[in-house]
Protein backbone atom coordinates (compact mmCIF):
# COMPACT_ATOMS: atom_id res chain seq x y z
CA UNK A 1 0.00 0.00 0.00
CA UNK A 2 2.93 2.25 1.24
CA UNK A 3 4.24 2.44 -2.91
CA UNK A 4 0.54 2.69 -4.05
CA UNK A 5 0.57 5.78 -1.71
CA UNK A 6 4.19 7.14 -3.14
CA UNK A 7 3.50 6.98 -6.53
CA UNK A 8 0.00 8.73 -6.20
CA UNK A 9 1.72 11.66 -4.07
CA UNK A 10 4.49 11.17 -7.14
CA UNK A 11 1.53 11.41 -9.83
CA UNK A 12 -0.20 14.47 -8.25
CA UNK A 13 3.40 16.18 -7.84
CA UNK A 14 4.62 15.69 -11.43
CA UNK A 15 0.76 16.86 -12.28
CA UNK A 16 0.79 20.15 -10.27
CA UNK A 17 4.42 21.01 -11.31
CA UNK A 18 3.86 20.37 -14.36
CA UNK A 19 0.46 22.34 -14.33
CA UNK A 20 -1.43 19.91 -16.27
CA UNK A 21 -3.92 19.77 -13.66
CA UNK A 22 -5.28 23.12 -11.30
CA UNK A 23 -5.61 20.87 -8.12
CA UNK A 24 -5.40 16.95 -7.60
CA UNK A 25 -8.37 15.87 -5.43
CA UNK A 26 -7.39 12.66 -2.85
CA UNK A 27 -7.33 11.64 0.26
CA UNK A 28 -6.10 12.65 3.77
CA UNK A 29 -5.24 11.20 7.09
CA UNK A 30 -8.36 12.29 9.18
CA UNK A 31 -8.31 13.57 12.88
CA UNK A 32 -9.02 10.16 13.75
CA UNK A 33 -6.76 6.80 13.18
CA UNK A 34 -9.62 4.96 11.08
CA UNK A 35 -10.79 7.91 9.13
CA UNK A 36 -9.59 9.65 6.21
CA UNK A 37 -11.21 12.95 4.73
CA UNK A 38 -10.84 14.60 1.17
CA UNK A 39 -7.71 16.83 0.76
CA UNK A 40 -7.43 19.00 -2.58
CA UNK A 41 -3.51 19.70 -3.33
CA UNK A 42 -3.23 23.05 -5.47
CA UNK A 43 0.62 23.10 -5.11
CA UNK A 44 3.43 20.38 -5.80
CA UNK A 45 4.52 20.78 -1.87
CA UNK A 46 0.88 20.04 -0.89
CA UNK A 47 0.76 16.59 -2.76
CA UNK A 48 3.20 14.88 0.13
CA UNK A 49 0.11 15.14 2.32
CA UNK A 50 -1.68 12.40 0.21
CA UNK A 51 -2.39 9.33 1.00
CA UNK A 52 -4.02 6.37 0.08
CA UNK A 53 -5.35 3.54 2.60
CA UNK A 54 -7.94 1.26 3.80
CA UNK A 55 -9.76 4.50 5.10
CA UNK A 56 -10.34 6.18 2.35
CA UNK A 57 -14.32 5.08 1.64
CA UNK A 58 -15.48 8.11 0.42
CA UNK A 59 -16.10 8.65 -3.10
CA UNK A 60 -14.43 11.51 -4.25
CA UNK A 61 -16.91 12.16 -7.67
CA UNK A 62 -19.12 14.60 -5.13
CA UNK A 63 -16.65 16.70 -5.55
CA UNK A 64 -15.04 16.88 -8.96
CA UNK A 65 -17.85 19.02 -10.58
CA UNK A 66 -17.81 21.71 -8.48
CA UNK A 67 -14.14 22.74 -9.23
CA UNK A 68 -12.75 25.00 -11.69
CA UNK A 69 -10.02 24.06 -14.39
CA UNK A 70 -8.57 20.81 -14.99
CA UNK A 71 -8.83 18.17 -12.06
CA UNK A 72 -6.51 15.07 -10.94
CA UNK A 73 -8.69 12.46 -9.23
CA UNK A 74 -7.52 10.12 -7.27
CA UNK A 75 -10.07 7.13 -8.28
CA UNK A 76 -10.73 3.51 -6.94
CA UNK A 77 -12.83 1.04 -9.68
CA UNK A 78 -16.15 2.19 -8.00
CA UNK A 79 -15.19 6.00 -8.13
CA UNK A 80 -14.02 5.45 -11.80
CA UNK A 81 -17.92 4.22 -12.47
CA UNK A 82 -19.29 6.88 -10.78
CA UNK A 83 -17.09 9.25 -12.67
CA UNK A 84 -18.73 7.51 -16.01
CA UNK A 85 -22.17 8.52 -14.53
CA UNK A 86 -21.01 12.16 -14.20
CA UNK A 87 -19.51 12.54 -17.53
CA UNK A 88 -22.82 10.56 -18.93
CA UNK A 89 -25.12 13.27 -16.94
CA UNK A 90 -22.94 16.19 -17.97
CA UNK A 91 -21.57 16.86 -15.00
CA UNK A 92 -17.62 17.22 -15.46
CA UNK A 93 -15.97 16.72 -18.84
CA UNK A 94 -13.52 13.96 -19.91
CA UNK A 95 -10.99 16.99 -20.70
CA UNK A 96 -10.93 18.63 -17.63
CA UNK A 97 -10.27 15.10 -15.54
CA UNK A 98 -6.81 13.28 -15.34
CA UNK A 99 -7.51 10.31 -13.67
CA UNK A 100 -5.01 8.62 -11.68
CA UNK A 101 -6.41 5.51 -11.15
CA UNK A 102 -5.87 2.93 -7.87
CA UNK A 103 -6.36 -0.63 -8.32
CA UNK A 104 -8.56 -1.01 -5.45
CA UNK A 105 -7.96 -4.34 -2.70
CA UNK A 106 -11.51 -2.97 -1.16
CA UNK A 107 -11.79 -0.94 2.30
CA UNK A 108 -11.81 -1.69 5.67
CA UNK A 109 -15.64 -1.47 7.50
CA UNK A 110 -15.18 1.64 10.16
CA UNK A 111 -17.18 -0.25 12.68
CA UNK A 112 -15.23 -3.98 11.80
CA UNK A 113 -11.92 -1.82 12.80
CA UNK A 114 -12.83 -0.11 15.84
CA UNK A 115 -14.54 -4.11 17.30
CA UNK A 116 -10.70 -5.13 17.02
CA UNK A 117 -9.77 -2.58 19.55
CA UNK A 118 -12.41 -4.55 21.97
CA UNK A 119 -14.17 -0.87 22.97
CA UNK A 120 -10.74 1.03 23.18
CA UNK A 121 -9.37 3.84 20.73
CA UNK A 122 -7.32 3.37 17.67
CA UNK A 123 -4.36 5.98 17.50
CA UNK A 124 -2.91 3.87 13.97
CA UNK A 125 -4.46 1.89 11.21
CA UNK A 126 -1.58 0.35 9.09
CA UNK A 127 -2.40 -1.05 5.73
CA UNK A 128 0.25 -3.81 4.63
CA UNK A 129 -2.17 -4.95 1.62
CA UNK A 130 -3.28 -8.48 2.44
CA UNK A 131 -2.60 -7.98 6.41
CA UNK A 132 -4.43 -4.59 8.34
CA UNK A 133 -2.06 -3.56 11.87
CA UNK A 134 -4.19 -1.36 14.48
CA UNK A 135 -2.47 0.28 17.48
CA UNK A 136 -5.08 0.53 20.28
CA UNK A 137 -5.14 3.60 22.88
CA UNK A 138 -3.29 0.39 25.53
CA UNK A 139 -0.60 -0.03 23.30
CA UNK A 140 -1.63 -3.04 21.91
CA UNK A 141 -1.51 -3.86 18.19
CA UNK A 142 -3.03 -6.51 16.32
CA UNK A 143 -2.73 -7.77 12.77
CA UNK A 144 -5.73 -8.87 10.82
CA UNK A 145 -6.48 -10.20 7.85
CA UNK A 146 -8.03 -7.72 5.23
CA UNK A 147 -10.63 -10.09 4.12
CA UNK A 148 -12.46 -10.12 7.54
CA UNK A 149 -12.46 -6.25 7.59
CA UNK A 150 -13.95 -5.73 4.05
CA UNK A 151 -16.88 -3.79 3.90
CA UNK A 152 -19.96 -5.49 2.53
CA UNK A 153 -19.88 -3.73 -1.10
CA UNK A 154 -16.45 -4.32 -0.90
CA UNK A 155 -16.96 -8.19 -0.55
CA UNK A 156 -20.09 -7.83 -3.30
CA UNK A 157 -17.70 -5.43 -5.61
CA UNK A 158 -17.62 -6.33 -9.30
CA UNK A 159 -15.16 -3.66 -10.27
CA UNK A 160 -12.30 -3.39 -8.26
CA UNK A 161 -9.78 -1.98 -11.14
CA UNK A 162 -10.74 1.41 -12.39
CA UNK A 163 -13.03 1.63 -15.75
CA UNK A 164 -11.67 4.93 -16.96
CA UNK A 165 -8.41 6.36 -15.86
CA UNK A 166 -4.95 8.03 -17.26
CA UNK A 167 -2.39 6.46 -15.29
CA UNK A 168 -2.61 3.23 -12.54
CA UNK A 169 -1.02 3.90 -9.42
CA UNK A 170 -0.31 0.13 -9.12
CA UNK A 171 -0.73 -2.88 -11.19
CA UNK A 172 -3.99 -4.28 -11.91
CA UNK A 173 -5.63 -6.27 -9.56
CA UNK A 174 -7.36 -10.03 -10.63
CA UNK A 175 -11.43 -8.89 -11.03
CA UNK A 176 -13.43 -12.06 -9.11
CA UNK A 177 -15.52 -14.37 -9.91
CA UNK A 178 -18.69 -13.51 -7.78
CA UNK A 179 -21.17 -16.33 -7.23
CA UNK A 180 -24.58 -15.41 -5.50
CA UNK A 181 -23.94 -11.66 -5.16
CA UNK A 182 -27.45 -10.70 -4.48
CA UNK A 183 -27.85 -13.41 -1.35
CA UNK A 184 -28.80 -9.93 0.80
CA UNK A 185 -31.30 -9.01 -1.63
CA UNK A 186 -32.73 -12.47 -2.02
CA UNK A 187 -33.18 -13.05 1.69
CA UNK A 188 -35.01 -9.83 2.33
CA UNK A 189 -37.41 -10.41 -0.70
CA UNK A 190 -38.35 -14.02 0.36
CA UNK A 191 -40.01 -12.78 3.57
CA UNK A 192 -43.75 -12.21 3.53
CA UNK A 193 -44.99 -7.95 3.22
CA UNK A 194 -45.34 -7.54 7.31
CA UNK A 195 -41.96 -9.21 7.72
CA UNK A 196 -40.33 -6.89 5.29
CA UNK A 197 -41.69 -4.03 6.86
CA UNK A 198 -40.77 -4.66 10.12
CA UNK A 199 -37.55 -5.60 9.09
CA UNK A 200 -37.09 -1.70 7.20
CA UNK A 201 -38.88 -0.45 10.55
CA UNK A 202 -35.88 -2.21 12.82
CA UNK A 203 -33.05 -1.09 9.54
CA UNK A 204 -34.17 2.48 9.69
CA UNK A 205 -35.19 3.25 13.80
CA UNK A 206 -31.76 4.91 14.46
CA UNK A 207 -31.91 7.54 11.07
CA UNK A 208 -31.70 10.72 12.49
CA UNK A 209 -32.86 12.27 9.02
CA UNK A 210 -28.73 14.26 8.80
CA UNK A 211 -28.68 13.37 5.00
CA UNK A 212 -24.98 12.43 5.25
CA UNK A 213 -26.11 9.76 3.08
CA UNK A 214 -26.93 12.10 0.79
CA UNK A 215 -24.15 14.56 0.97
CA UNK A 216 -21.75 11.77 0.33
CA UNK A 217 -23.18 10.64 -2.82
CA UNK A 218 -21.91 11.80 -6.20
CA UNK A 219 -25.08 11.25 -7.73
CA UNK A 220 -27.22 13.41 -5.14
CA UNK A 221 -26.81 16.85 -7.10
CA UNK A 222 -30.49 18.33 -7.38
CA UNK A 223 -30.18 21.80 -6.76
CA UNK A 224 -33.24 21.37 -4.67
CA UNK A 225 -33.36 17.82 -2.76
CA UNK A 226 -37.26 16.41 -2.93
CA UNK A 227 -36.74 16.28 1.16
CA UNK A 228 -36.49 20.45 1.14
CA UNK A 229 -39.06 21.16 -0.97
CA UNK A 230 -42.52 22.79 0.22
CA UNK A 231 -44.80 23.36 -2.39
CA UNK A 232 -45.87 20.23 -2.36
CA UNK A 233 -43.95 18.95 0.71
CA UNK A 234 -43.21 15.39 -0.34
CA UNK A 235 -41.89 14.40 3.22
CA UNK A 236 -42.00 15.07 6.77
CA UNK A 237 -39.07 16.62 8.16
CA UNK A 238 -39.77 14.60 11.18
CA UNK A 239 -38.09 11.44 12.60
CA UNK A 240 -41.60 9.69 12.15
CA UNK A 241 -41.21 6.11 10.38
CA UNK A 242 -43.65 6.99 7.58
CA UNK A 243 -41.05 10.14 6.94
CA UNK A 244 -38.10 8.12 7.40
CA UNK A 245 -39.33 5.62 5.05
CA UNK A 246 -39.90 7.89 2.18
CA UNK A 247 -36.68 9.94 2.21
CA UNK A 248 -34.60 6.11 1.77
CA UNK A 249 -37.38 5.07 -0.77
CA UNK A 250 -37.22 7.62 -2.68
CA UNK A 251 -33.67 8.48 -2.61
CA UNK A 252 -32.88 4.97 -3.55
CA UNK A 253 -35.23 5.18 -6.29
CA UNK A 254 -33.48 8.53 -7.26
CA UNK A 255 -30.07 6.52 -7.82
CA UNK A 256 -31.74 3.85 -9.25
CA UNK A 257 -29.60 2.68 -12.43
CA UNK A 258 -26.87 4.80 -11.54
CA UNK A 259 -25.17 3.82 -8.25
CA UNK A 260 -22.23 2.01 -8.47
CA UNK A 261 -22.21 0.72 -5.08
CA UNK A 262 -19.41 2.47 -4.06
CA UNK A 263 -20.76 2.51 -0.06
CA UNK A 264 -19.67 6.47 0.56
CA UNK A 265 -23.85 6.74 2.35
CA UNK A 266 -23.02 3.66 4.61
CA UNK A 267 -19.61 4.82 5.59
CA UNK A 268 -20.75 8.16 5.84
CA UNK A 269 -24.06 7.27 8.30
CA UNK A 270 -23.39 8.48 11.92
CA UNK A 271 -26.20 5.89 12.86
CA UNK A 272 -24.50 3.05 11.38
CA UNK A 273 -27.17 1.85 9.17
CA UNK A 274 -26.91 0.10 6.35
CA UNK A 275 -29.00 2.42 3.92
CA UNK A 276 -27.11 -0.09 0.82
CA UNK A 277 -30.35 -2.29 1.43
CA UNK A 278 -32.40 0.41 -0.89
CA UNK A 279 -29.87 0.63 -3.66
CA UNK A 280 -28.89 -2.74 -3.61
CA UNK A 281 -32.03 -3.93 -4.67
CA UNK A 282 -32.49 -1.35 -7.75
CA UNK A 283 -29.36 -2.62 -8.62
CA UNK A 284 -30.04 -5.60 -8.90
CA UNK A 285 -33.24 -5.37 -10.34
CA UNK A 286 -31.20 -3.62 -13.38
CA UNK A 287 -29.02 -6.57 -13.74
CA UNK A 288 -31.97 -8.78 -13.54
CA UNK A 289 -34.24 -6.86 -15.84
CA UNK A 290 -32.14 -4.88 -17.94
CA UNK A 291 -29.18 -6.62 -18.01
CA UNK A 292 -27.30 -3.43 -16.93
CA UNK A 293 -24.13 -1.75 -14.29
CA UNK A 294 -23.88 1.62 -13.79
CA UNK A 295 -20.88 3.25 -15.07
CA UNK A 296 -19.19 0.50 -17.22
CA UNK A 297 -19.58 1.87 -20.07
CA UNK A 298 -18.77 5.34 -20.99
CA UNK A 299 -20.52 5.60 -23.79
CA UNK A 300 -23.92 4.95 -22.63
CA UNK A 301 -26.73 6.87 -21.27
CA UNK A 302 -28.00 5.36 -17.28
CA UNK A 303 -30.51 2.59 -17.42
CA UNK A 304 -33.55 4.69 -16.92
CA UNK A 305 -32.74 7.09 -19.77
CA UNK A 306 -32.75 4.13 -22.56
CA UNK A 307 -35.44 1.61 -23.35
CA UNK A 308 -36.26 -1.87 -25.40
CA UNK A 309 -38.91 -2.66 -27.00
CA UNK A 310 -39.29 -5.75 -25.29
CA UNK A 311 -38.73 -4.70 -21.38
CA UNK A 312 -40.58 -6.49 -18.91
CA UNK A 313 -44.16 -5.69 -19.76
CA UNK A 314 -45.58 -8.79 -17.48
CA UNK A 315 -47.31 -6.77 -14.86
CA UNK A 316 -49.47 -4.14 -17.18
CA UNK A 317 -52.99 -5.13 -17.24
CA UNK B 1 -70.54 -2.35 10.35
CA UNK B 2 -70.36 -1.56 6.70
CA UNK B 3 -68.23 -3.01 3.81
CA UNK B 4 -65.26 -1.32 3.37
CA UNK B 5 -64.73 1.10 0.62
CA UNK B 6 -61.49 1.80 -1.07
CA UNK B 7 -60.22 4.82 -1.70
CA UNK B 8 -57.74 4.46 -5.06
CA UNK B 9 -55.85 6.91 -6.86
CA UNK B 10 -55.66 6.64 -10.42
CA UNK B 11 -53.41 8.58 -13.11
CA UNK B 12 -54.27 8.61 -16.75
CA UNK B 13 -52.39 9.90 -19.36
CA UNK B 14 -54.19 12.68 -20.95
CA UNK B 15 -54.34 10.84 -24.60
CA UNK B 16 -55.45 7.55 -24.29
CA UNK B 17 -56.26 6.08 -20.73
CA UNK B 18 -57.97 9.73 -19.73
CA UNK B 19 -59.73 9.37 -22.82
CA UNK B 20 -60.93 5.82 -22.37
CA UNK B 21 -62.36 7.09 -19.18
CA UNK B 22 -64.19 9.67 -20.98
CA UNK B 23 -65.26 6.87 -23.17
CA UNK B 24 -66.68 4.85 -20.56
CA UNK B 25 -68.59 7.46 -18.98
CA UNK B 26 -69.93 8.56 -21.88
CA UNK B 27 -71.03 5.18 -22.95
CA UNK B 28 -72.54 4.58 -19.50
CA UNK B 29 -69.99 1.45 -18.79
CA UNK B 30 -70.31 0.61 -15.04
CA UNK B 31 -67.68 0.69 -12.28
CA UNK B 32 -67.67 1.28 -8.99
CA UNK B 33 -67.03 4.97 -7.83
CA UNK B 34 -63.97 4.14 -5.80
CA UNK B 35 -61.19 6.28 -7.67
CA UNK B 36 -59.72 9.69 -7.49
CA UNK B 37 -58.72 10.31 -10.87
CA UNK B 38 -56.23 12.56 -11.89
CA UNK B 39 -55.04 13.30 -15.10
CA UNK B 40 -51.14 13.61 -16.26
CA UNK B 41 -50.05 14.52 -19.81
CA UNK B 42 -47.99 11.18 -19.83
CA UNK B 43 -47.66 8.08 -17.89
CA UNK B 44 -43.98 8.97 -18.15
CA UNK B 45 -44.64 12.03 -15.88
CA UNK B 46 -45.84 10.08 -12.76
CA UNK B 47 -42.93 10.09 -10.18
CA UNK B 48 -42.26 7.82 -7.28
CA UNK B 49 -42.41 11.06 -4.89
CA UNK B 50 -46.52 11.36 -6.34
CA UNK B 51 -46.95 7.29 -5.50
CA UNK B 52 -45.64 7.74 -1.94
CA UNK B 53 -47.50 11.30 -1.73
CA UNK B 54 -50.75 9.32 -2.85
CA UNK B 55 -50.21 6.25 0.32
CA UNK B 56 -48.87 8.15 2.66
CA UNK B 57 -51.79 10.41 2.21
CA UNK B 58 -54.34 7.80 2.71
CA UNK B 59 -55.02 6.30 -0.34
CA UNK B 60 -55.46 2.06 -0.08
CA UNK B 61 -53.79 1.89 -3.86
CA UNK B 62 -52.65 3.69 -6.72
CA UNK B 63 -53.31 3.04 -10.51
CA UNK B 64 -51.68 3.93 -13.02
CA UNK B 65 -52.16 3.99 -16.98
CA UNK B 66 -51.38 4.88 -19.71
CA UNK B 67 -51.41 4.73 -23.68
CA UNK B 68 -50.25 1.31 -25.20
CA UNK B 69 -46.33 0.50 -25.77
CA UNK B 70 -46.12 2.20 -29.44
CA UNK B 71 -48.54 4.33 -29.20
CA UNK B 72 -47.18 7.09 -26.81
CA UNK B 73 -48.78 10.77 -27.76
CA UNK B 74 -45.10 11.82 -27.42
CA UNK B 75 -44.04 8.71 -29.22
CA UNK B 76 -41.52 6.84 -26.26
CA UNK B 77 -42.95 8.51 -22.86
CA UNK B 78 -44.27 5.66 -22.12
CA UNK B 79 -41.43 3.37 -22.66
CA UNK B 80 -39.25 5.33 -20.35
CA UNK B 81 -42.28 5.27 -17.65
CA UNK B 82 -42.46 1.09 -18.38
CA UNK B 83 -38.65 1.03 -16.80
CA UNK B 84 -39.20 3.23 -13.72
CA UNK B 85 -42.20 1.15 -12.96
CA UNK B 86 -40.51 -2.08 -12.74
CA UNK B 87 -37.97 -0.48 -11.16
CA UNK B 88 -40.53 1.38 -8.65
CA UNK B 89 -43.01 -1.37 -8.10
CA UNK B 90 -40.02 -4.02 -6.99
CA UNK B 91 -38.78 -1.34 -4.84
CA UNK B 92 -41.86 -0.52 -3.19
CA UNK B 93 -42.93 -4.47 -3.02
CA UNK B 94 -39.45 -5.36 -1.51
CA UNK B 95 -39.54 -2.57 1.45
CA UNK B 96 -43.44 -4.28 2.22
CA UNK B 97 -45.87 -2.98 -0.52
CA UNK B 98 -48.42 -5.57 -0.39
CA UNK B 99 -48.24 -7.07 -4.52
CA UNK B 100 -51.85 -5.22 -5.54
CA UNK B 101 -52.00 -1.56 -3.81
CA UNK B 102 -49.85 -0.86 -6.81
CA UNK B 103 -51.68 -1.74 -10.56
CA UNK B 104 -50.36 -0.66 -13.94
CA UNK B 105 -52.10 -1.38 -17.23
CA UNK B 106 -52.26 -0.05 -20.73
CA UNK B 107 -55.32 1.02 -22.18
CA UNK B 108 -55.67 3.21 -25.40
CA UNK B 109 -58.57 5.74 -25.96
CA UNK B 110 -60.35 3.46 -27.79
CA UNK B 111 -61.01 0.94 -25.21
CA UNK B 112 -63.88 2.10 -22.79
CA UNK B 113 -64.82 -1.58 -22.68
CA UNK B 114 -62.13 -2.11 -21.52
CA UNK B 115 -61.67 0.97 -18.92
CA UNK B 116 -64.76 -0.04 -17.41
CA UNK B 117 -63.27 -4.01 -16.53
CA UNK B 118 -59.84 -2.93 -15.72
CA UNK B 119 -61.24 -0.35 -13.57
CA UNK B 120 -63.31 -3.23 -11.90
CA UNK B 121 -60.62 -5.82 -11.41
CA UNK B 122 -58.29 -2.97 -9.71
CA UNK B 123 -61.21 -2.27 -7.08
CA UNK B 124 -61.57 -5.92 -5.93
CA UNK B 125 -57.87 -6.62 -5.62
CA UNK B 126 -57.54 -3.42 -3.94
CA UNK B 127 -60.78 -3.93 -1.57
CA UNK B 128 -59.56 -7.67 -1.11
CA UNK B 129 -56.10 -6.34 0.17
CA UNK B 130 -58.02 -4.37 2.52
CA UNK B 131 -57.24 -0.86 4.18
CA UNK B 132 -53.49 0.25 3.69
CA UNK B 133 -51.82 0.16 6.87
CA UNK B 134 -48.35 1.23 5.53
CA UNK B 135 -46.60 4.04 5.03
CA UNK B 136 -49.34 6.54 5.97
CA UNK B 137 -48.81 9.51 7.53
CA UNK B 138 -50.39 9.70 10.56
CA UNK B 139 -50.94 13.44 11.75
CA UNK B 140 -50.49 14.06 15.86
CA UNK B 141 -53.39 14.34 17.65
CA UNK B 142 -53.99 17.70 18.83
CA UNK B 143 -56.01 18.25 22.25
Amino acid sequence: MKEMENRIRQMAKDLLAREKVDQVVGFCQGSLAAVTRPFLARHPEEADQLVFNCNCRMNLATFVPDLKGRTGIVAKGCDSRNLVIQMTENRVKRENLYIIGVPCAGMADKNKLLATAGGRDLIRVIDRGEQIEVETTQGTTHTLSRQDLLQDNCVTCIRHNPVIYDALAGPEVPEPDLQDRFADVAAVQKMDPGEKQAYFQHLLKDCIRCYACRDACPLCYCPTCFVDESSPQWVGKSLNPVDVTTYHLVRAFHDAGRCTDCGACEAACPMNIRVRSFTRKTIMDCVNHFGEEAGMNPGQRPVLDRFQINDPNDFFR
Amino acid sequence: MTEFEPRIITFLCNWCSYGAADLAGVSRFQYPPNMRIIRIPCSGRVSVKMVLHAIRSGADGVWISGCHPGDCHYIEGNFYARRKFVLLKELLEYTGLEPGRLQFSWISSAEGVKFADVAQQVIADIRALGPAKKLIRQLPEVA
